[in-house]
């Protein structure tokens, strides 16, 4: 059961941030509702308006805006992502994570925008789009913003969004030419305990590595890079990180850890060693183009 | 004290047939379809999109009814189990279900099968990966998963399509 509230549905971007300042706290946007809804019916937030979001046409928008950048409307949702030949052929990382997010029933429903919003420490997404370096546009009354992905995302279940705005779409460059990617995840409930995403940039001769992105996601309030780790990377021979590169354990260290229903602090960092070194691996035979 | 009707007046289209509701809008699509409309089929179980078992089809995908509004419903195509046997004549999937002993206590069953009507119209020829993959967000506690697999193999079957390996 559901407390009761009005729902309103703006069709532009102008009548949504009008109802947020209306609103303002007991308000709040809803798009799948998959992460909302369960919220209200366990008690954990009380609204009176719910902005129904998914009939601003601004918000649907999936495609190329240049040559090298992916836009998702914040209402697009996990299964689109999923089915869309676009993302799968040119940013299979994300391809492979929104695969993996929840189940089908939660893809259907479930939108890019609102996992992002709701910050819910254990989801996928953004793992892997901190490793895309995906970027942000929330619009409020007066002006929009543009954020990287690790600026918005603050803290657990908290955002840089403002109370008079809301999420237009995630920009998400296209990754380097001749880079692979991958993306492992490890949990026992629905939700993840580790996420690991990397993402290889192969030297010239596509025996090495030239540049790499790793992060780590669900072990702390929110997903971090591991800078320490890409440094160490840059380098090693991929048939190395193929056969299961030790130093991969690295990736926990200094890692905000938190012990929660997933697991001890401890236990996750064990994982994200685990995971880190599994995803690299299988980046690296990807690179080298072995089979997945 | 005023009583305010907040209730949203709309149309949907459930199992081919049109009907116009009146609902609050924090009503759930379940309790709509079970208490309204009398269709017990999907069942309320986790209450929060993990079992499946109010699997129902929204415009031919599978969402969790009881965490979707009715609201989503308007001017969309509702399936639930019941709209599935034509007369007296099974669904090739219930009917595979049956032949495969696929369902023991039942709860789970209503939303499996609404699950697997939607993967084989999608895609027919899902291999054993797609299937289990699909049904991971579908949970059966005492069937146990070999005979559910074993008859989507068989609904594959009888519908005519070769499952990729």
């Amino acid at each position: 059961m559901l407390p009761p509230f009005d729902l309103h549905a703006p069709s532009t971007l102008a009548e949504a941030v009008a109802l947020r300042q209306r609103w303002g706290e007991r308000g709040t946007l809803y798009a799948g509702g998959s992460e909302l809804l369960l919220a209200m019916k366990e008690g954990l937030g009380t609204f009176d308006h719910l902005i129904d979001v998914k009939a601003i046409a601004a918000l649907h928008e999936l495609g190329m805006v240049d040559d090298r950048t992916l836009r998702i409307g914040a209402a697009v949702t996990h299964g689109a992502l999923e089915r869309s030949r676009l993302v799968a052929e040119r940013f299979p990382l994300l391809a492979e994570t929104e695969r993996q997010v929840a189940n089908v029933r939660v893809r259907a429903v479930g939108t890019l925008g609102g996992n992002v919003c709701f910050a819910e420490p254990h989801s996928d997404p953004p793992t892997a789009l901190l490793v895309l370096e995906a970027a942000v546009t929330v619009q409020g009354g007066a002006r929009s913003r543009r954020l990287a992905l690790a600026e918005f995302l603050t803290g657990s279940y908290e955002t840089a969004l403002g109370p008079d705005e809301l999420l237009v779409h995630v920009d998400v460059p296209a990754p380097p030419a001749g880079s692979a990617g991958a993306y492992l995840k490890f949990g026992m409930h629905e939700r993840p305990t580790v996420g690991a995403a990397v993402l290889l940039v192969p030297d010239a001769r596509r025996l090495a590595v030239a540049a790499a992105r790793v992060a780590v996601g669900c072990v702390g309030p929110v997903p971090a890079r591991r800078p320490a780790l890409e440094a160490a990377l840059v380098g090693v021979p991929l048939a190395a990180l193929a056969a299961g590169w030790a130093e991969a354990e690295g990736a926990a260290e200094g890692l905000d850890a938190v012990s929660d229903l997933h697991g001890s602090a401890d236990y996750k960092r064990a994982m994200t060693g685990v995971f880190a070194r599994r995803a690299l691996a299988l980046a690296a035979r990807r690179a080298l183009g072995k089979a997945a | 004290m005023s009583v305010v009707d907040r209730r949203i007046t709309m149309e949907t289209s459930v199992n081919g047939r049109t009907v116009s509701l009146r609902v609050a809008p924090e009503a759930l699509l379940l309790d709509v379809l079970r208490e309204e409309l009398g269709l017990t089929g999907a069942k309320r179980s986790c209450d929060v999109q993990v079992c499946g078992a109010c699997t129902v089809l929204v415009e031919g995908r599978p969402v969790s009814a009881c965490s979707v509004l009715a609201w989503e419903a308007r001017g969309r195509a509702v399936r639930t189990v019941e709209g599935l046997a034509d007369g007296d004549r099974l669904h090739p999937v219930q009917e595979a279900f049956l032949a495969a002993s696929a369902l023991q206590c039942g709860y789970c069953t209503p939303g499996m099968i609404m699950a697997v009507v939607a993967l084989l119209e999608e895609s027919p020829e899902a291999g054993p990966a797609e299937v289990k993959d699909w049904l991971r967000g579908n949970i059966c506690r005492c069937t146990g998963y070999a005979s559910i697999l074993d008859a989507v193999t068989r609904a594959q079957r009888t519908m005519g399509s070769r499952p990729r390996p």
